[in-house]
């Protein structure tokens, strides 16, 4: 329908994982500076919740921009199964090299992501707790 | 630019079932909300303006003005109602987030006068949701 109306769909996913924010290219005395009690040795962890939006055209038959199972099991594949009940740190092969703040998690989920098959990936955005959100979009062409 | 938000909630049922599809079609792509009896939600709907605040009464458009839109052309039409059988503009279409969203954009973009209609967000659950909003339009 090219009626010049955009349709955005945006689904909400949880999963809960411990991280400890620690740079190795900083002194142990500047870590514990910069990240405060983030930079506790053993960790601790975070309920996250990840919003996804897709958009496309509406499919006419489905009335859908992507199914809804096949969009939840991406997700489910590419990011809950192996970021849920882990250590980012240990269990997640990109923050053994980078540090898994929330700006940092939030732009890996969106690396996972952008490559779903049936819609376009429009943003990631990443809720740390209630109180902290991190959003990302990609990098602007 | 001054972007203003309504939030409004109604309860509807709906099923989805798309007649030039076989029944066991049906049921792979529309799984258990393809019941036949159907089944509801509390929707919420979140309607953003987009404008600047007149000099005068520092307001992009009257919020009473609003509501009373909002009442009239979307509670009225879609609230304790099946969707499929009752609104007529989602006639012949799958009554989803995506397709109401539009629905009710179009219905909502001609009545607001003072600023334009920026953003429809519906959410269908907490988790799940649509928003329609112009080619093009950014912020908010």
């Amino acid at each position: 329908m090219n009626d010049g109306l955009k349709i955005e769909l945006g689904r909400r996913y949880r999963f809960s994982a411990s991280h400890r924010l620690h740079s190795s290219k900083l002194s142990e005395e500047e870590n514990r500076r910069v990240y405060g009690k983030c930079n506790n040795p053993h960790g601790h962890g975070h309920n996250y919740v990840v919003e996804v939006s897709v958009s496309g055209t509406v499919d006419p038959a489905t009335g859908m921009i992507a199914n809804l199972a096949d969009l939840d099991g991406f997700v489910e594949r590419e990011v809950i199964e192996p970021f849920d009940h882990k250590s980012l740190n240990e269990d997640v092969a990109k923050f053994r090299e980078s540090v898994p703040t929330t700006e940092n998690v939030c732009k890996e989920i969106f690396e996972r992501l952008k490559h779903f098959p049936k819609a376009k990936l429009e943003r990631v955005r990443v809720e740390e707790t209630g109180n902290n959100t991190f959003e990302y979009a990609g990098e602007e062409v | 630019m001054v972007y203003l938000t309504r939030k409004l909630e109604f309860s509807a049922s709906h099923l989805y079932h798309n007649p030039a599809l076989s029944a066991e079609e049906n049921k792979r792509i529309f799984g258990k909300c393809n019941n036949p009896h159907g089944h509801g939600h509390n929707y919420t709907l979140e309607v953003t303006v987009a404008g600047e605040p007149d000099p005068v009464t520092g307001m992009v458009l009257d919020l009473k003005e609003l509501k009373e839109i909002l009442e009239r052309e979307i509670t009225q039409r879609m609230d304790h109602r099946f969707l499929n059988y009752e609104v007529a503009e989602l006639k012949g279409q799958i009554p989803t987030c995506e397709n109401i969203a539009r629905v009710i954009w179009n219905l909502l973009e001609p009545k607001i006068n003072k600023g334009r209609l920026h953003k429809v967000r519906l959410y269908e659950t907490p988790d799940l949701y649509a928003d329609c909003y112009r080619n093009g339009a950014h912020g908010a």
